[in-house]
């Protein structure tokens, strides 16, 4: 008849043992061939242990949560690590008491309730290391009842809504420890096997101490742990047992290839819901509250996304630099795209093939380059002065570089355009290609496989000109604010080439809201369905914030940014390439003179 | 070079008892800043692919409010999705993404249509 508190525990873990191995059998069999061999691979080799680690600093310290709120930190960590604890401390005491290495399952988590003589070794210290365990974990979960009623405290300004399965999930989980302490206080107070606070516990219940509630909060704490066993899987804790998976899988080196399959799954799982992309995300300043990556993980796992939803992303990258999971959100979000639109791509068959001129390098403006007639203005005026012999790849005609139809989901239509470019960069035999658009560099970069040609940002460029001193510059007293465009700075890990170049110019002052944490301007193309008024909306937001320092000048590498932020009163906005131009010195440079002659010549060929 | 069909123009009469409106409707659902379109032609002169080809983004919008969908299907497949046409609209419409749902709703008519 005892024995019977066990069945609600015993009945939620074997339901959830057999779904989570049932997921994790389809997870992995999913993968691709070569995925699977890599994930058998990686368990062979070092990276083996690189995931046990990171299995223990994110999946139970909650390391990366400290480093961005430590009140959240410690509220994850006391409830995950504290929980652990107490399994592991839990267990040992039973081996103790049983002096044998093996239990059953259930008979640490009612230990108190079966072990009334408490007389084997070490029961003192083991009833206090467990009372210590057990006030570490109920801190945690005070914690987690403030921040769902008062985040304000814990600085976060939004939290994700929840589901009913969450709602059960949670309420359980919320009840698991507080009555676990209860049953524990009458046991102490009944068969005096607890120490400083189930038994204090204990001898405040007094009088009301009886075998009768004894059974039935004991009976409550296994029923509160069943409930949170059942539910788990429906809810947003399935991300506790996925995590450790994604892990593991993230480290063998498997990655969306375009295409979904069940890596999918796994780290669409994974997502805990903290809500802490929710903060990052820009878009809530123009009012869009229901597109950002939580929610889309969460659509994607109940089958609900709609195109409304999917393709209102700025696609910045900035949710994915906090998130705790290290979920590749930016990837997942244009592989649902690419399935999305996989009906309907364009074949391009109007692209001709002409002949390239042969030329040392190739500069590649780009569609919006285009729209900033500033910029390209600023590179003619810098190859001639280097010297260079350029062919302007796309000065009359040619096809954009791909990158936009890849933000919108056009995977395949892409690959045709980038075909064509690819034969002409080649077929010209230049050594380098430079661009002067963080979108395009991405594509060239990331995309085309342009054999022996190097692809130059006009940053790196600019900058190598300035250490050769090709170019010398004026440094003048503007303070300069230098804005991360997405592609470059998160997308391409480029921060510090477009500052250099700055450096040389004015003063570059440093701000809080720069690098991996830099706006985006609001003019994004990730984004098709936000309407220009809502871009505004963004733009004044980063502007306001860059507006604080005084700057003189708003320096920027990317010609969208430049195009939006120019569209703000009260603002002088340059792309890098046009500071440069302007703090060039009069006297031109020996190296130049000797070259002058020739650049003459390719002037005409330029203009 | 020698395209000399305006010679000879097909008949341009559109017969309103078989106006088809569903490509229009849709778009203007999801887009509704499709409305304000005052068919300046600032989209077309900036076009990367009006660069390279005869497409033209204003007839698009021309031959959505017409429901020529035949046409559209064909000629919607060259834009390149660059978005130079939204940065320059002077009523700020979406242009890309009223592409976007006009090749959406392409492929769903031609869904429904097969199987039957």
């Amino acid at each position: 008849m005892e024995k019977l508190i066990i069945l609600p525990f015993s009945i939620g873990f074997i339901y959830l043992l057999g779904i989570l191995g049932f997921r994790f059998v389809k997870w992995i069999s999913g993968l691709s061939r070569l995925d699977k061999l890599r994930l058998i691979h990686s368990l062979k080799t070092r990276r083996f242990f690189d995931s046990l680690q990171e299995v223990f600093m994110e999946g139970l310290l909650h390391r990366k949560i400290f480093l961005k709120n430590p009140v959240l930190g410690y509220m994850h960590m006391s409830l995950a690590f504290g929980w652990f604890l107490l399994i592991v401390v839990g267990h040992f005491e039973v081996m103790v008491s049983r002096q044998s290495l093996i239990a059953p399952i259930y008979l640490p988590v009612f230990f108190r309730y079966f072990e009334t003589g408490h007389s084997f070794p070490l029961a003192g210290i083991f009833s206090f290391l467990m009372d210590l365990l057990l006030l570490f974990v109920l801190s945690g979960v005070a914690l987690a009842m403030l921040k769902r009623f008062k985040k304000q405290l814990f600085g976060m300004k939004k939290t994700t809504r929840l589901k009913t399965g969450d709602r059960i999930a949670l309420l359980s989980l919320w009840m698991i420890f507080p009555l676990r302490l209860l049953a524990e206080g009458m046991s102490a107070g009944l068969y005096g096997n607890g120490s400083f606070l189930t038994s204090t516990l204990g001898h405040i219940f007094g009088n009301l101490n009886s075998e009768t509630a004894n059974l039935s909060l004991w009976t409550a704490y296994s029923c509160s742990l069943g409930f949170f066993f059942a539910a788990l899987p429906n809810s947003r804790y399935m991300h506790i047992p996925t995590e450790i998976l994604l892990i593991f899988v993230r480290n063998a080196g498997v990655k969306l290839k375009k295409r979904n399959n069940t890596y999918t799954n796994i780290q669409v799982f994974s997502c805990s819901r903290c809500g802490l992309c929710l903060d990052n995300c820009q878009l809530s300043a123009a009012g869009i509250n229901n597109t950002q990556s939580v929610y889309i993980l969460k659509n994607i796992r109940n089958h609900n996304l709609s195109d409304e939803q999917l393709f209102n992303c700025l696609l910045c990258g900035k949710c994915e630099v906090d998130c705790p999971v290290g979920i590749n959100t930016i990837d997942l979000r244009i592989t649902q795209r690419i399935e999305s639109t996989r009906q309907y791509n364009s074949s391009y068959e109007y692209l001709e093939d002409g002949p390239a001129p042969k030329a040392d390098t190739v500069y590649f403006a780009g569609c919006m380059t285009h729209l900033t007639p500033g910029i390209i203005a600023s590179m003619k005026k810098l190859f001639q002065l280097a010297g260079e012999n350029v062919w302007f790849m796309d000065e009359e005609k040619a096809p954009c570089c791909g990158r936009p139809l890849m933000l919108a989901g056009q995977y395949e239509a892409a690959s045709k355009l980038i075909a064509n470019n690819t034969r002409k960069i080649i077929g010209s035999g230049a050594k380098r290609l430079v661009v002067s658009c963080p979108i395009c560099y991405k594509v060239f970069k990331e995309d085309y496989e342009l054999a022996n040609v190097e692809v130059v940002f006009h940053a790196e460029y600019i900058l190598n000109l300035i250490r050769q001193q090709i170019i010398t510059l004026k440094k003048g007293a503007d303070r300069i604010i230098y804005h991360d465009p997405c592609e470059l700075g998160r997308g391409m890990g480029m921060f510090e080439p477009p500052r250099e170049v700055l450096r040389a110019t004015g003063k570059v002052i440093s701000i809080k809201n720069e690098k991996q944490m830099a706006h985006c301007c609001g003019g994004s193309l990730g984004n098709l369905k936000i309407s220009q008024p809502e871009r505004s909306l963004l733009r004044n937001q980063a502007v306001e914030d860059y507006l604080q320092y005084r700057p003189d000048v708003l320096a920027t590498a990317c010609p969208m940014c430049k195009k939006t932020f120019s569209r703000h009163p009260g603002l002088k906005v340059q792309d890098i390439s046009e500071t440069v131009v302007q703090a060039l010195q009069s006297k031109v440079q020996p190296k130049a003179v000797i070259k002058k002659a020739k650049s003459n010549v390719l002037e005409a060929e330029l203009i | 070079m020698n395209d000399l069909s305006f010679l000879k123009p097909a008949s341009r009469q559109i017969d309103f008892d078989n106006f088809d409106d569903r490509l229009l409707l849709y778009v203007l659902q999801y887009e509704p800043s499709f409305f304000t379109c005052i068919s300046c032609g600032g989209c077309t002169a900036t076009c990367s692919a009006g660069n390279l080809t005869n497409f033209n983004v204003r007839k698009i919008g021309l031959w959505l409010r017409r429901g020529e969908t035949e046409k559209l299907s064909e000629e919607i497949q060259k834009c390149m999705f660059c978005g130079k046409c939204t940065l320059v609209c002077p009523r700020d419409i979406n242009i890309r993404n009223v592409i976007l749902l006009i090749k959406k709703r392409i492929a769903m008519l031609k869904n429904e249509n097969s199987p039957a």
